[in-house]
């Protein structure tokens, strides 16, 4: 193991608590209404839209009530999105002149920026006006990520007795108050680093040797940091955090990566906050970081044996390079391929189909059970609740005493959500990859032959499911069979998740809470944080083991014997 | 339901005009006044002609310039209007069979026995297509060719070379490479330009 790559990922995990504790106690602040220095500014510019869009901001909404709000402006989003991709042409900023998109690409992508997926079936610069990806795409990076929050707040308020609030009120500060001052912070620091951030149209370069290059231009410095922070990782090119011209050298890679994990992190210690004890935010924190551990470490340790089909032909031994940039060592491709895939970024610096059988494996294994290993922003928190849910449900069960959770009771109904929001995207990512592979609408997209073609079904579906937007690039996923089959999945990734969480929120926040006595289960400990660990483990491993063996597995079984396809 | 829709409608187009109108344009702004020669793309000129960016990667096939790696940018490489790997796998037989013809041609150019072994970023395509960069290793090979080609001594090339290569930030983040545009410019400088 490189000395370096140890370096860089112990510096990884403190920056990004260190930053994380202080935005947690600053979120708090915001959604607890409390005073912060961005008030004078934001402030009246808030009142000003809840005046004019006759927001109640004091009255917090019932279950029915939030899921109205939040499932209203998220579909209203998708529309005004397919129609600006739909009707690309028509609009400014266009100085390729591209033209519009197919019906089933526009839908794809309006529910893939909606739903903070962010999958691309296109090459953004051979695609996307810059209005389309300014004004289009952009808005909803923002938005999607604060629809995130919103419901963590909403889930971590019922959780702690308060009422689940207001969507509206939520949405809109975690927006103006959080996302985009740091993104206009970000966007700066990329631009003085090398990030391009300009409307010109493409420039015609006459090489050293004399031939014609095109370079593709952009207003990328500005999407690129909200990409990033909102964990949307849609990339403004095709290449994505792997473009020299979005990601051009090791600081901005290692501020990129930091910045996936900030919010996560973030509200997790803003929910020690609300719970009214830091060990509650800390216990789950420590449960996420444990499977961290355990994931970045198969990553790296699968990618640094290298492809011996490689070094059999004369290549000097060492991993490989294939889909990987020189400016980022070993260690920060690995580093960034398992945090994009721990949380639901699905930006890449590097090519995960190129990435070794296991290590594939790995990356789907973490969107699989369902974006929790930090997860997207308020994502992996609404979705870690799942687990912690189910956790003190069977630990009750298992010592004979009533289930309760920062006591309150969890009972049938919240089971019976809890079980929907985690059988609906397992059932998504299976049920569409197996009819994927049986089809041949699915079996034309593949790149790659055998167990790898596999894999780059599944992955596809998986991250879909799991609202990463990552991809085994090497699909070609831009047919109307992929798209609207993808599509399904990640709006039921998405709402299918959400919806029961607004439920168990709204519940939760009306039941009585009965203080603990020295015999209750605690979740504040570290046999929570190991038994909350094992639960997602387990329930990955008992739904995905069969798929994961028949690609990742297999192909690394059959790698070792020398086949190639 | 309507009354719904008219909140989110108001609160979506006035959270579009700050958030994707007004942030953009103002880093627009930002990136032509305080820093303009990133915002337009790092680009290097000789007199009016724009010759490449310092980020981006440009084909170099004459012997006596330093090669990047190989592309899969588009249908002949270093496409900079699309960008992208190859995206084959471990096993797959056409990564196998593309190694193993570049493995030859490295090998060949470079006057190398069968017997060395190529470093592994000259025969495998990045995942951008664009990488600039190439390994010290893969560049300290290349440089016998390069004086041979030139006429020089193989120790001057060395000796830019080892002046240009690109240091971990504050010695702990990155590793040591040289970027491929950068340091043919250099050579064509001090050297000068080759006549064909």
């Amino acid at each position: 193991m490189e000395v370096l790559d140890i370096v860089l990922f112990a510096l990884f995990a403190f920056t990004v608590v260190f930053f994380g504790s202080f935005i947690g106690n600053y979120l708090y602040k915001i959604y607890d209404g409390k005073k912060t220095f961005l008030d004078p500014i934001i402030s009246p510019i808030e009142n000003m839209f809840f005046r004019i869009s006759g927001i109640n901001t004091e009255k917090s909404q019932s279950f029915k009530e939030y899921t109205l709000s939040m499932m209203v402006f998220n579909i209203f989003g998708i529309f005004i999105l397919f129609i600006i991709l739909f009707f690309q042409s028509s609009f400014l900023f266009n100085p390729q002149n591209f033209p519009n998109l197919s019906w089933h690409l526009a839908l794809n992508t309006a529910i893939s920026f909606v739903t903070n997926t962010n999958w691309q079936s296109y090459g953004g610069e051979s695609t996307m006006s810059y209005f389309s990806q300014m004004v289009g795409l952009s808005i909803h990076n923002f938005l999607s990520a604060a629809t995130g929050a919103a419901i963590a707040v909403a889930l971590m308020r019922g959780l702690t007795g308060r009422g689940i609030g207001n969507f509206y009120v939520d949405m809109t500060k975690t927006t103006l108050r959080l996302l985009l001052p740091l993104s206009i912070i970000y966007a700066i620091f990329l631009l003085s680093q090398g990030v391009i951030q300009n409307l010109s149209s493409y420039i015609d370069v006459t090489t050293i040797e004399g031939v014609k290059q095109t370079l593709a231009m952009g207003p990328v410095a500005s999407q690129e940091a909200i990409k990033m922070l909102g964990t949307n990782g849609g990339g403004f090119f095709n290449a994505n955090s792997a473009h020299p011209f979005e990601n051009p050298n090791e600081l901005t890679n290692f501020v990129q990566i930091f910045s996936i994990f900030l919010i996560p992190i973030a509200l997790l210690f803003a929910y020690g906050k609300f719970a009214g004890n830091r060990r509650e935010g800390i216990a789950i924190l420590a449960s996420m970081a444990l499977l961290f551990a355990l994931t970045l470490g198969g990553t790296y340790y699968a990618e640094s044996q290298g492809n011996s089909m490689l070094t059999s032909l004369g290549v000097a031994n060492g991993p490989s390079m294939e889909g990987k940039e020189v400016r980022f060592s070993l260690g920060a491709s690995s580093l960034f391929a398992t945090v994009t895939t721990a949380a639901s970024c699905g930006a890449v610096n590097s090519m995960h189909d190129s990435y070794s059988p296991l290590a594939g494996g790995v990356l789907m294994l973490q969107m699989m059970v369902g974006e929790v290993i930090f997860g997207g922003v308020g994502a992996g928190f609404y979705g870690m609740m799942i687990y912690a849910l189910l956790s003190m449900f069977m630990i009750g069960l298992m010592v004979g005493k009533t289930p309760m959770y920062l006591g309150k009771k969890i009972e049938a109904y919240e089971i019976k959500a809890v079980i929907i929001a985690l059988l609906l995207p397992s059932a998504a990512i299976l049920g569409f990859s197996a009819i994927a592979a049986n089809c041949a609408d699915g079996l034309a997209g593949l790149n790659n032959a055998g167990p790898h073609g596999l894999s780059e079904i599944l992955y596809a579906y998986t991250s879909a499911a799991g609202n990463n937007g990552s991809a085994f690039a090497g699909l070609t996923a831009n047919t109307p069979f992929y798209n609207v089959t993808l599509a399904i999945a990640m709006f039921i990734g998405r709402f299918g998740v959400i919806i029961p969480m607004i439920a168990i929120a709204a519940s939760m926040s009306n039941k009585k809470t009965y203080a603990l006595s020295s015999g209750s289960v605690k979740s504040d400990n570290m046999t929570f944080t190991i038994f909350l660990a094992v639960t997602v483990l387990i329930l990955g491993a008992l739904t995905f083991l069969p798929a994961l063996t028949f690609t990742a597995i297999a192909e690394h079984v059959l790698m070792l014997s020398g086949k190639l396809f | 339901m309507f009354k719904e829709l008219k909140k989110s409608v108001l609160l979506f187009s006035g959270l579009t005009l700050i958030c994707s109108v007004a942030y953009p344009f103002t880093m627009n702004m930002i990136g032509e006044y305080a820093f303009a020669d990133q915002a337009k793309g790092s680009l290097v000129y000789e007199g009016k002609t724009v010759v490449g960016s310092t980020l981006i990667a440009q084909n170099f096939t004459k012997a006596y310039y330093f090669h990047p790696r190989p592309s899969a940018a588009g249908t002949n490489g270093y496409d900079g209007t699309s960008s992208g790997g190859s995206n084959y796998g471990y096993t797959s037989q056409k990564l196998h069979d593309a190694v193993k013809a570049r493995v030859e041609a490295y090998r060949s150019e470079n006057n190398l026995s069968s017997a060395q072994k190529v470093p592994m970023d000259a025969v495998t395509t990045s995942g951008s297509g664009l990488d600039p960069h190439i390994s010290v290793m893969n560049a300290m090979i290349q440089a016998k060719r390069i004086a041979a080609s030139r006429g020089i001594e193989e120790t001057q090339v060395i000796k830019l070379l080892r002046e240009n290569i690109q240091k971990p930030y504050w010695g702990i983040i990155g590793e040591e490479k040289v970027n491929v545009f950068n340091l043919n410019l250099i050579l064509d400088r001090e050297f000068g330009k080759v006549k064909i």
